[in-house]
């Protein structure tokens, strides 16, 4: 994580505190799956208390803008505060999807962590606490 | 069959407190020795096996075309001659998909098994058919069914000489009606995935269709079980490196009441975790608009759902609402869209990335010489963008290893076939540090494209029947 400290304000900081830059994957971890050339991304906050910032965070347009040339058709999303998580659906994403498709990811699988490679901004103390959350410690096992 | 709630034949008991509906198959290939974990390792009611992806029923109607009595999931009857006994021991009954285009087929296999297993005269397979809609289809677009691509809305008459298959997705009816008549094992061909958790609990709690709050909560249920350990701790992100004995990974298991509240847990001594954030993950698994989940009996509503751990490897869930069924089922149809192949080679260090795409570059050069068109060639490199595409970044310099990957896509075979013959040249022939190939020339694949419809409820409902095969 690269900790930058920004002179923006941020709606969710607290005055006068700066906002740091990291990857979505520390905030949040995902599950994505298929639906003909549709992929599905769910979007589900580590803390429960993050989820107003990922619903500040992760608008259509900012999806749309990460995948890119990824997604052909629209991004649509619909909210579920009581898991702490959004869904997106991804139209077009998918090669003509199922049979079809030419992809290695034929069916979606991964678009999960494709989206959590997002770069955000947030307030310096949820970045604190939440620097490295998504992924494997040094030295772990597996 | 027409509306056979078992409300019709009130249960001579009460309803039981709790119904235990265990997963076994989360897809037709799925870990064969789950479905033994579940029957012996602790308490059950139900066990459901999902075998039915959208593709698989192409593939079993194909299968059934070279041997009429295929078409079905060919591991069941081997599996109910191996658990059958526990199972009918234990009082475990058996909810599945496994039919597939073939389901009367597959029944009687499993009568086989059964009588196998030493079990004549000891237990009844229930049978559901109706929802196979390939003999009728030329009546149905006759009467006026058109069929529309539910994307697209492009009608289906064009690509009719084409379809392999075309079957409704059924809900719960036909499988409570099963139950009622004391089937040990109910087997349909295209039931929708949830209604073989929810069907259960039709059948134990008397629900009907109408009871849309409780249905809603039995299609969650179905939801978290119908891909097997996803609910459990496979596949999830969430902590991977933490998760526990997956070499035995327990799947999940709802334990249901009569007002359509469950805990989802899995058996003791089993690997795996069953948490909020891996239940939560699962939920969102294949998800559209979560406040308008349809299912043949009844649409529910996702947003209002509550998780709760309530011990180790227990979740809570409740708060999903419903509301009244639409009138339409969809359809699945599979039709012929051509031909596809994919072929591979890997590039090793130094400068591998730039040795695949200079590879690439070469045969699409030679595919173009030869005059073959293809409605598309994909070129991935396997250890960099396959994944990710362009959010990868540019691929690291020293960059160990790639596998070069290039598939393509042509209406006629012929293109699709030469394009096999043109991946080993590269060896001999294009940049150096090469290997892989010992698989051989790629195979020429006939592509089944999925065609999603929706058809009014009575074409298809009526036509539903049960059937049960005494062992």
């Amino acid at each position: 994580m690269s900790m930058t400290t920004s002179d923006s304000p941020h709606p969710a900081s607290a005055p006068g505190e700066g906002t740091a830059r990291i990857q979505l994957v520390d905030l949040a971890h995902a599950r994505s799956g298929d639906k003909g050339d549709t992929a599905n991304v769910g979007v589900i906050a580590y803390d429960p208390a993050d989820y107003p910032l990922l619903r500040e965070l992760l608008t259509v347009e900012r999806v749309k803008a990460h995948f890119g040339p990824l997604v052909k058709g629209r991004v649509e999303r619909f909210e579920l505060p009581n898991l702490g998580a959004l869904n997106f659906l991804l139209h077009g994403a998918l090669g003509g999807g199922g049979t079809v498709s030419l992809m290695t990811d034929a069916q979606g699988k991964v678009f999960s962590t494709a989206l959590l490679r997002m770069e955000v901004e947030i307030p310096v103390h949820v970045a604190k606490r939440a620097r490295g959350r998504g992924r494997m410690p040094a030295g772990e096992s597996w | 069959m027409s509306s056979h709630s078992n409300r019709d034949a009130p249960h001579t008991q009460p309803p039981p407190d709790v119904v235990r509906i265990g997963s076994g198959q989360g897809f037709w290939g799925d870990d064969l020795e789950a479905p033994v974990r579940q029957v012996e390792g602790g308490p059950l009611d139900y066990l459901m096996m999902d075998y039915l992806a959208e593709v698989t029923m192409s593939i079993m109607q194909k299968q059934r075309s070279r041997r009429p009595e295929a078409g079905f999931a060919r591991d069941f009857p081997p599996l109910m001659e191996r658990i059958f006994p526990t199972c009918l021991e234990k009082g475990v009954r058996v909810v599945t998909n496994a039919g597939g285009v073939n389901p009367l087929g597959c029944g009687e296999a499993v009568v086989e098994a059964a009588r196998s297993a030493g079990m004549a005269g000891r237990a009844r397979i229930g049978v559901v058919t109706g929802d196979d809609l390939m003999e009728r289809l030329d009546d149905l677009l006759a009467q006026g069914h058109e069929l529309r691509h539910m994307e697209t809305g492009e009608p289906l008459a064009p690509v009719r000489d084409r379809v392999e298959s075309a079957n409704a997705y059924i809900g719960a009816v036909p499988i409570v009606e099963a139950l009622r008549q004391g089937a040990h094992v109910v087997l349909t061909g295209r039931s929708t995935d949830t209604a073989l958790t929810y069907g259960p609990l039709m059948h134990e709690f008397g629900w009907s269709r109408g009871d849309h709050d409780r249905l809603a909560q039995g299609v969650v249920a179905g939801h978290i079980n119908e891909c097997g350990a996803q609910a459990s701790g496979g596949n999830a992100l969430v902590d991977w490196w933490t998760m526990p004995s997956m070499e035995s990974v327990g799947f999940p298991i709802v334990e249901a009441r009569a007002d359509g509240s469950f805990v989802v847990t899995k058996h003791p001594d089993t690997g795996g975790r069953v948490s909020r954030p891996v239940v939560t993950e699962q939920l969102l698994y294949e998800m559209g608009d979560p406040s308008e989940y349809i299912t043949p009996d009844v649409v529910a509503d996702f947003t209002g759902i509550s998780l709760e751990e309530v011990g180790p490897d227990r979740v809570r869930v409740s708060g999903a609402r419903g509301r009244a069924a639409t009138d339409f089922l969809k359809v699945s149809i599979a039709y012929a869209d051509g031909y596809k192949a994919v072929g591979t080679l890997v590039y090793a260090w130094p400068d591998a990335a730039a040795k695949a795409r200079s590879a690439a570059r070469i045969l699409r050069a030679r595919l173009d010489r030869l005059g073959l068109t293809f409605e598309e060639i994909r070129i991935e490199l396997v250890g960099w963008d396959s994944t990710h595409g362009h959010l990868a970044g540019p691929p690291p310099a020293d960059i160990p290893e790639v596998q070069l990957r290039v598939a393509v896509r042509a209406r006629e075979a012929a293109p699709v076939e030469r394009f096999t013959r043109e991946i080993a040249p590269l060896v001999l022939t294009g940049p150096p540090s090469v290997t892989g190939f010992a698989g051989g020339r790629p195979r020429v694949q006939e592509i089944m494209a999925y065609w999603p419809a929706l058809i009014r409820k009575e074409a298809v409902e009526p036509n539903l029947d049960v059937r049960i095969l005494e062992v």
